[in-house]
């Protein structure tokens, strides 16, 4: 538990100091946003077991509604997220009750074939400008007087938001209801056989991180001032996936580790190497899958555990 | 002329007919992946990739080799199949005994390197690739001028498809397949090599996406993405018809290409979504597909 509160201790001295250190802070809000995306997917890879091929879907809708709705309605800053994630969150529910119906590898067929419908409903429709995608989309104010145009403040303002999602989603998990999500992991017939609903549990964790999902998006639509198709892609998807093993799917930390790693390779690789960055991340998810599936911080704990008995 | 829904009679089955040329190929696609599953337990996310390499193996073959269509018909599978050989034998194998979904996310990776690598080798354009001489010119139907090409690729899809169901369903190899996808430890007990005949299931399943690959190469431009968004589909159509199904998944391949063909004339804007709209229907009235049966 000392341990713990010390390694959230760093992190969070590390975080505040971060733009001070040299660093972009537009790079360390992408970050956080793909952070965020990552902990909203673990609550249902990790915690529940649920792999879902088509997270995008709710990342990227929530991401142009909020911009569309800053930059086109003319909403607040606040408003134009409540708007996205609102929407994430019926996309969730939607998607969601379909697929929680099938397991495994069905769950996962489904939810990536709902996700690539999602994809072409913005390619098509008018709000999302289709292949150009939205453009210039302002920051705005926080309660009309902090301007959050200042990317130090937005950065400060995203920590915030983050540290927020990370602390409920931790909440979340330890919480009776992600008790429940546990033992539906570990044993799905045995959790129905005990007289839980096991698909409203699982619904419920759905619509849960398809909505932070959505969170994630609308801010780093904020972030960049854009939204383009390929937030609502698959490849999102499937990056969204990579973080969360590569980190370590279950953990808390994992996610942010493997957030870290796959969008500094990106943003670093992508110059250097061009299309070979496509068979970097494909090699690393070979990797993962034949002989890391535990990712970093799962492997560290599984070492300590070892050292502790 | 004949119109129904104020839509002329001949662009009905116009676009019937070229829906049912994506359907062949929908079919082809979704009868691999069904045989792979239905064995292996795998879903098979490269399948797309193979499919692309099919049409790159024709397509390099003729510009650098002059290797034509026919060989091409016969060699582009035999190649990429022996890639997926390999493939299963030094990954593959390994995730078996974990959960399945870890042989998805393997192949996914192996999907994206396979593009990746062919787009830096070939940039992210299309090539075209000529249609081959004794199938160009058309056939005139009446309501439309058929391309020969392209009820050949009809043609050749329902015979392969058909082959396919005979080798499984009515031969001694095929009741071996089955037996072992029903309960491979027994047949294994019985004295029949299951580790080899998954491994030549997995290499056939994947020829048969570089053959519709190579048959698709002539209409479609060839790209390292041309199978990415293809695949999505292709799973569509997989659960539509139900995991494992073979004549599910031939059926509901041909059937869907239809469908869409139709979209395309009623209301175009919906033809890209059409086939995951039908599959979500079909999971909320018959959750295990339509030709699926309940576990």
């Amino acid at each position: 538990m000392r341990a713990q509160i010390a390694v959230y201790g760093v992190l969070a001295a590390v975080a505040l100091i971060a733009p001070f250190l040299g660093l972009y802070p537009v790079f360390l809000m992408k970050i956080l946003c793909f952070a965020m995306f990552a902990c909203a997917f673990n609550l249902l890879l990790g915690f529940t077991k649920m792999l879902s091929f088509g997270h995008a879907a709710y990342f990227g809708a929530s991401a142009y509604v909020t911009g569309w709705l800053v930059t086109v309605q003319g909403w607040g800053t606040i408003a134009g997220i409540l708007g996205g994630v609102a929407v994430a969150l019926l996309l969730g529910l939607v998607i969601g009750a379909i697929a929680v119906r099938r397991q495994g590898i069905y769950f996962a067929m489904i939810t990536l074939a709902l996700g690539q419908l999602v994809f072409f409903v913005c390619l098509q429709a008018n709000f999302t400008g289709g292949e150009n995608g939205l453009q210039g989309i302002p920051r705005g104010t926080l309660l009309g007087v902090i301007g959050l145009g200042n990317d130090r403040i937005m950065y400060y303002f995203v920590f915030a938001v983050f540290a927020a999602v990370y602390v409920l989603i931790r909440r979340i998990v330890h919480s009776p209801f992600g008790q429940v999500l546990r033992a539906i992991r570990a044993n799905e017939p045995r959790a129905i056989s005990l007289g839980y609903k096991v698909d409203r549990y699982k619904l419920v964790a759905f619509v849960l991180s398809a909505s932070l999902s959505g969170l994630a998006g609308s801010l780093k639509a904020l972030v960049l001032g854009f939204v383009t198709l390929s937030d609502v892609s698959q490849t999102n998807s499937g990056e969204v996936i990579l973080m969360t093993l590569l980190g370590g799917s279950g953990t808390f930390l994992g996610p942010l580790i493997g957030a870290n790693v796959v969008v500094t390779l990106q943003e670093y690789l992508s110059d250097l190497v061009g299309a070979w960055v496509s068979v970097i991340i494909g090699a690393i998810f070979v990797v993962c899958v034949l002989v890391f599936r535990r990712g970093f911080v799962g492997e560290i704990q599984r070492i300590f555990a070892q050292r502790a008995r | 002329m004949t119109t129904v829904f104020g839509v002329p009679l001949a662009a009905i089955l116009g676009q019937m007919m070229l829906g049912l040329v994506n359907g062949a190929f929908y079919a082809l696609l979704s009868l691999g992946l069904a045989v792979i599953f239905g064995l292996l337990g795998v879903v098979n996310f490269a399948h797309g990739a193979f499919y692309m390499l099919g049409a790159f193996a024709a397509y390099i073959g003729l510009a650098s080799f002059g290797v034509n269509y026919w060989w091409a018909l016969l060699l582009a599978p035999l190649a990429v199949g022996l890639v997926g050989i390999a493939m299963e034998r030094l990954l593959l194998r390994h995730l078996y005994q974990v959960e399945p979904v870890y042989g998805l996310l393997l192949t996914f990776g192996i999907a994206l390197i396979a593009e990746g690598v062919m787009r830096s080798q070939f940039g992210a354009s299309g090539k075209s690739y000529p249609v081959p001489p004794l199938l160009q010119g058309g056939l005139n139907l009446g309501f439309m001028v058929l391309p020969v090409y392209r009820a050949w690729v009809i043609l050749a899809s329902l015979i392969v498809c058909g082959a396919t169901w005979l080798l499984i369903e009515r031969t001694r190899l095929g009741s071996r397949l089955r037996a072992a996808t029903e309960n491979a430890k027994l047949v294994q007990a019985f004295g029949i090599n299951v580790p080899l005949l998954v491994m030549f299931t997995y290499g056939a399943g994947v020829a048969l996406a570089a053959l519709a690959g190579v048959l698709a190469a002539p209409v479609v431009q060839v790209s390292p993405l041309m199978g990415s968004e293809l695949v999505i589909v292709v799973f569509a159509v997989v659960v539509i018809g139900g995991m494992g199904s073979i004549i599910g998944a031939i059926v509901s391949g041909l059937m869907l290409g239809l469908i869409e063909g139709l979209t395309k004339v009623i209301y175009p804007e919906a033809s890209n979504i059409v086939v995951f709209v039908i599959m979500a229907v079909v999971l909320i009235w018959r959750p295990a597909g339509l030709f699926g049966k309940e576990q």
